[in-house]
């Protein structure tokens, strides 16, 4: 118990530092270093608390694939960090209001302000339909049974936005020489390759 | 006595400590011995396909030639670039060898030989396969060069592009599965040869082994390094013992994509034929031969096969892979739940 503990302090702290880290860096490569180190640290937290499921697909989708393209993005644009510090002031009130709002609902999800908790409760019900079970599969149950039309939902909406993002930089440039590779697999053998014999250790003359 | 030391292995926390210390080295030791013996072996097989010797001066049929490699490597200066960044510099060629390392946690080697065994083995090998492009991306940005960074943004996008597909192949094991553990998946095998998922899976098993090649950044996929136009790209202004660590970590991630493909495919440590005879032999010693086999492919297919096109790479990976499984994907969801096959009900 005593070990947990002092993981999860660990942990936490790493989690809180990093993450202070990545809004104060100079270097905006940095950041996204840290950011990843939050990351990690997040999911060593979901371990802690038995969540094995969530805590891989947290390093799976947001260390694999979105933090290596936040990466990408940031080394290939000539961030002046300066440049972006002019605007501190200016943006500092929104930011403010969007965390305020954040921690408001997370805090009401908690039933901090009212009786009883909504968020609580839909859990309790959740946990009282998977029992003990294994948690991938008990995070199936509920999400295809339970969630099923939330869970649809979801992922149309991310379709669409996925579909969004494709036409707004689709653009067809005229007078680009493409590969057809249909065509070319389609091209009778006789007037594509010629099949020599080569003798081993004779070579081609 | 004996029950004490029973007790102290088993029970004591200290005990315990040794007891896993013990088993990453048994698992850590031959493997990077293996690492050594594959580079001896890679070259042996380039050398038979070109009709040369290979390496055969150092020691007996140049059996000693990866020993002699490694003190060269370690012996030579270190050399870090003035407008490097030093510590991510630094940093990169360790974060490769130690996700190619750490990996080796999941993997079972025989019926209950695994460090740990848990529960979403094959999601702890996906993700720790998909952090294997941070050593390089970082070791390309920090070395301030235009190849090398130009390597890392190929290897970045061509990883993350592949592992999708990777991952729909892994999607596709576990739900003829229905576990992710990789024990149960090796054991949901058991049978003759014919009943590994490589035959039923056929077309997944091809898609894994290419994606494979893609993830490890070998032939035909070797574009992050290609020496022709990048002058070996995120590599370039490494020497000495970061770029053994380079290498080594390229090499150990071959042996571990390998391992995976033996473990989802081939029946891990089962044997091809379930009666006497060859079930007499060791489990780890038919593992270590699939691994072998699949090792020896990726040597082949670096010996024979021209380097891809950065765009045919590309479109391999999102217009053929990535339509072909999940197409298959929900196929085998279809088969399973429509015949009743659905394991784990």
């Amino acid at each position: 118990m005593v070990l947990q503990a002092i993981a999860f302090y660990v942990f936490a702290f790493i989690t809180m530092a990093s993450g202070a880290m990545v809004v104060t860096s100079r270097n905006p490569i940095y950041s996204v270093l840290f950011l990843i180190l939050a990351f990690f640290n997040a999911a060593a937290l979901f371990l802690l608390l038995g969540a094995e499921f969530i805590a891989m697909i947290l390093v799976i989708v947001y260390v694999g694939a979105v933090a290596v393209l936040f990466l990408f993005v940031v080394m290939m644009l000539d961030i002046k960090i300066t440049a972006l510090r002019e605007g501190f002031l200016k943006y500092f009130p929104i930011g403010a209001l969007i965390g305020a709002a954040l921690l408001a609902e997370i805090l009401f999800a908690l039933g901090v302000f009212g009786s009883g908790s909504t968020t609580i409760t839909a859990l309790d019900r959740a946990g009282a339909r998977v029992g003990t079970m294994e948690n991938t599969r008990a995070i199936g149950q509920v999400l295809y049974t339970q969630y099923f039309y939330l869970f649809q939902a979801a992922g149309a909406v991310l379709l669409v936005a996925m579909i969004g993002a494709i036409v707004l930089t689709l653009r067809r440039r005229p007078g680009v020489r493409r590969q057809r590779i249909g065509e070319q697999l389609f091209r009778p053998k006789d007037q594509t390759i010629t099949v020599v014999k080569v003798p081993t250790r004779g070579g081609v003359s | 006595m004996y029950a004490d030391l029973i007790h102290f292995f088993t029970v004591n926390w200290l005990g315990q400590a040794i007891v896993i210390l013990a088993e990453c080295l048994l698992v850590t030791v031959p493997l990077l011995i293996a690492v050594a013996y594959m580079t001896y072996a890679d070259r042996k097989i380039w050398a038979s396909i070109q009709l040369r010797r290979g390496p055969n001066v150092v020691g007996p049929f140049g059996l000693l030639q990866p020993f002699a490699d490694g003190l060269k490597l370690v012996l030579k200066e270190t050399i870090v670039p003035s407008s490097a960044n030093t510590v991510l510099f630094l940093i990169a060629p360790m974060i490769t060898f130690m996700t190619a390392l750490i990996a080796w946690a999941v993997i079972p080697f025989n019926d209950g030989w695994v460090i740990a065994n848990i529960n979403v083995g094959i999601l702890y090998l996906f993700a720790i396969s998909s952090l294997g492009v941070y050593g390089i991306i970082i070791a390309g940005w920090a070395s301030n060069s235009k190849y090398a960074f130009l390597g890392a943004l190929r290897s970045a996008a061509q990883m993350v592009s592949y592992e999708v597909s990777i991952g729909f192949v892994l999607v596709t094991v576990l739900l003829c599965v229905g576990s992710l553990n990789l024990t149960k998946i090796v054991l949901a095998q058991s049978g003759w040869f014919w009943d590994w998922f490589w035959l039923p899976l056929l077309p997944m098993f091809v898609i894994f082994f290419v994606s494979a090649l893609a993830e490890t950044n070998r032939t035909p996929f070797d574009l992050p390094m290609s020496e022709a136009e990048l002058v070996q790209g995120f590599q370039t202004e490494y020497s000495s013992m970061p770029f053994a660590l380079f290498f080594l970590g390229e090499y150990a991630n071959m042996i571990l994509l390998s391992a995976m493909g033996a473990v989802l495919f081939l029946g891990g440590w089962m044997s091809p034929i379930p009666y006497a005879p060859f079930t007499w032999i060791p489990g780890l010693v038919w593992f270590v031969l699939k691994i072998a086999l699949l090792l020896f492919v990726f040597s082949w297919s670096k010996g024979t096969l021209p380097r891809y096109r950065y765009d045919q790479l590309m479109r391999l990976g999102w217009k053929v892979f990535l339509p072909v499984s999940l197409g298959w994907l929900v196929l085998t969801a279809a088969v399973l739940q429509f015949g009743g096959w659905l394991p784990g009900k």
